[in-house]
C-alpha cells in the first residue's frame, strides 16, 4: 500500500451545505471517495491509499487537472483506491463534487 | 447525519429508484431506495473510517465501512434497523468490524425490542484474511439475532445481490424469521467451487451455471422452502416483501422449532433420493421442471404458490 497527500489552494468554494458523501466501492480497478467539508473554503486536500504503488505522478496530474476543473475548495477527500484506473479515478472525484455540491449523481 | 450519494444517474425526483435493479445496486443504493426518502441514519458511517485492523497486515485496501452499512430508517412508515453488506468490497465477506457492526445492531433490536430489523445479504461468507475473527463474528451475529427472535423481533433477510448469500452468510440467514430471494439471489453454504474442489467434478460442476442455479438459486430455495417468498429482482419488489415478511413473521418459540424440525424431516424424506433440483420440482407435481429456470417472475410466482404454500409458521 501507498500513501499520498496533496494540498492545493482552491479559488471558489464547493456549492451546497452538505457536509459529507461517499461514492463508489473498493474493488478492483475501483475506488470509494469520501468527501468532507472540513476545511477552509479556499483549500482542498485528497487523501490517498492506494494498492497500486509507484503511481505518484499520476495521480498528482489528475488531482491537479481535478481541482482547476471543479474548484472544490473546502473538501477535504479521502480514498481508498483498488487500483482504479485515471479515468476512473477523475470520474469518481467528479461524481463526489457533484454530490456534495447537490447535484444528483 | 451521513448524506449519501448513489452511483449512478437518477431523475431530480428519484420516481425510478423502484425500478432499479436490486442485483445492480450498490449496498448504499439498496439502502436508500428500499426505505422512505431521507429516513436512513447511518450508525458508524464511513466518516469514522472504522477499517478493519486486519487488511493493512495483507497490505490490501480497506474500505471506510468495511462493507457493511447499518442503520435506522422508515419502511412505509415503519420505523426498521437495516443492514446491506457490500458485495463488490471483497465479496461482501465478513470481517471482525462487518460482523461486529452487524451483531451491534442486533443487539439493540433485542435491547429495544420493537424495532423490525432487515439484513440485505451479499456476500461469500467469511473473509479469508481474517478467518478466526470472521468465524467468531458469525457466531456472535447468530446468536444476537436468535436473541433478538426471542425478543419478539421480526428479522427479515432480503437475499438478491452479486455474492449471493454463502458461508456464514447462508448459516446466518437459516436463522432469520423470514427470508425473500430473487432469481439472481443464490443461497447455500459451500459455493459451488468449494463443492468442487471437495468433492470433484462428479459431484458438483461449479462451470454449469444452469446447475449452480438450479441448485441454489432463489426459485429452488422458494419451491423447498428455503426462502417465503420470491421477489422481482426490482427495489419495489423488495420492499413488498419486506413489508409483508415483517408482518408475516413467525414468533420463536419451542413450537415453532419443533414444527421446523418436523418440516424438515419430512423434506429429507420427501426429496432425499433426488438426485437433480428438477426432480425435487417433478416430485412437489410441477408437470414441466425443465420449464421453470425460464419462467418470468409472475408465473413462477403462482406455479410456486400451486405447488407450495409458503410455510410462514416455521422456521
Amino acid at each position: 500500500m501507498e500513501t499520498l497527500n496533496y494540498r492545493a489552494n482552491a479559488p471558489q468554494r464547493a456549492k451546497g451545505s452538505k457536509r459529507q458523501v461517499i461514492v463508489g466501492v473498493v474493488a478492483s480497478g475501483n475506488l470509494e471517495v469520501l468527501a468532507e467539508r472540513v476545511l477552509p473554503d479556499s483549500e482542498c486536500e485528497v487523501d490517498i491509499r492506494t494498492a497500486a504503488e509507484g503511481f505518484g505522478e499520476v495521480w498528482q496530474a489528475v488531482v491537479a487537472d481535478f481541482v482547476e476543473r471543479r474548484s472544490p475548495g473546502g473538501l477535504k477527500f479521502s480514498i481508498n483506491d483498488g487500483g482504479a484506473r485515471p479515468d476512473t479515478v477523475a470520474l469518481r472525484l467528479a461524481q463526489a463534487v457533484s454530490a456534495i455540491e447537490g447535484e444528483r449523481t | 447525519m451521513i448524506i449519501i450519494a448513489s452511483d449512478k444517474a437518477l431523475p431530480p425526483n428519484n420516481t425510478s429508484a423502484s425500478t432499479d435493479s436490486w442485483y445492480e445496486s450498490s449496498a448504499r443504493q439498496r439502502v436508500e431506495n428500499l426505505l422512505d426518502a431521507n429516513s436512513f441514519n447511518e450508525f458508524i458511517g464511513p466518516e469514522l473510517r472504522e477499517t478493519s485492523p486486519h487488511l493493512p497486515l495483507f497490505d490490501l485496501p480497506e474500505q471506510f465501512d468495511d462493507g457493511m452499512i447499518v442503520g435506522y430508517g422508515r419502511l412505509d412508515g415503519i420505523p426498521v434497523l437495516v443492514a446491506a453488506q457490500e458485495g463488490r468490497f471483497m465479496g461482501g465477506a465478513f470481517g471482525e468490524i462487518h460482523g461486529a457492526k452487524l451483531t451491534g445492531l442486533l443487539r439493540a433490536a433485542r435491547d429495544i425490542a420493537w424495532l423490525p430489523v432487515l439484513i440485505l445479504f451479499d456476500t461469500g461468507g467469511v473473509r479469508l484474511q481474517e478467518a478466526n475473527a470472521g468465524e467468531l463474528a458469525i457466531a456472535e451475529i447468530m446468536r444476537a439475532l436468535i436473541e433478538a427472535r426471542f425478543a419478539g423481533i421480526p428479522v427479515v433477510g432480503l437475499v438478491g445481490g452479486r455474492a449471493g448469500c454463502y458461508g456464514g452468510g447462508g448459516l446466518i440467514a437459516g436463522c432469520c424469521s423470514a427470508l425473500a430471494v430473487s432469481e439472481q439471489g443464490r443461497i447455500s453454504v459451500s459455493g459451488p467451487e468449494v463443492i468442487e474442489t471437495n468433492r470433484g467434478l462428479e459431484e458438483f460442476d461449479s462451470k454449469d451455471r444452469a446447475l449452480v442455479w438450479r441448485t441454489m438459486g432463489g426459485k429452488h430455495r422458494r419451491l423447498i422452502g428455503g426462502a417465503e417468498v420470491f421477489a422481482d429482482d426490482t427495489v419495489a419488489s423488495f420492499r413488498d416483501a419486506a413489508r409483508f415478511l415483517i408482518k408475516h413473521a413467525p414468533s420463536m418459540s419451542l413450537e415453532m422449532l419443533e414444527a421446523e424440525q418436523f418440516r424438515l424431516t419430512q423434506r429429507i424424506e420427501q426429496f432425499g433420493t433426488c438426485a437433480d433440483a428438477a426432480d425435487i420440482w417433478r416430485s412437489l407435481g410441477a408437470t414441466k421442471p425443465q420449464s421453470i429456470p425460464a419462467l418470468p417472475h409472475p408465473d413462477f410466482v403462482a406455479l410456486a404458490n400451486d405447488l407450495q404454500e409458503p410455510h410462514y409458521v416455521a422456521r
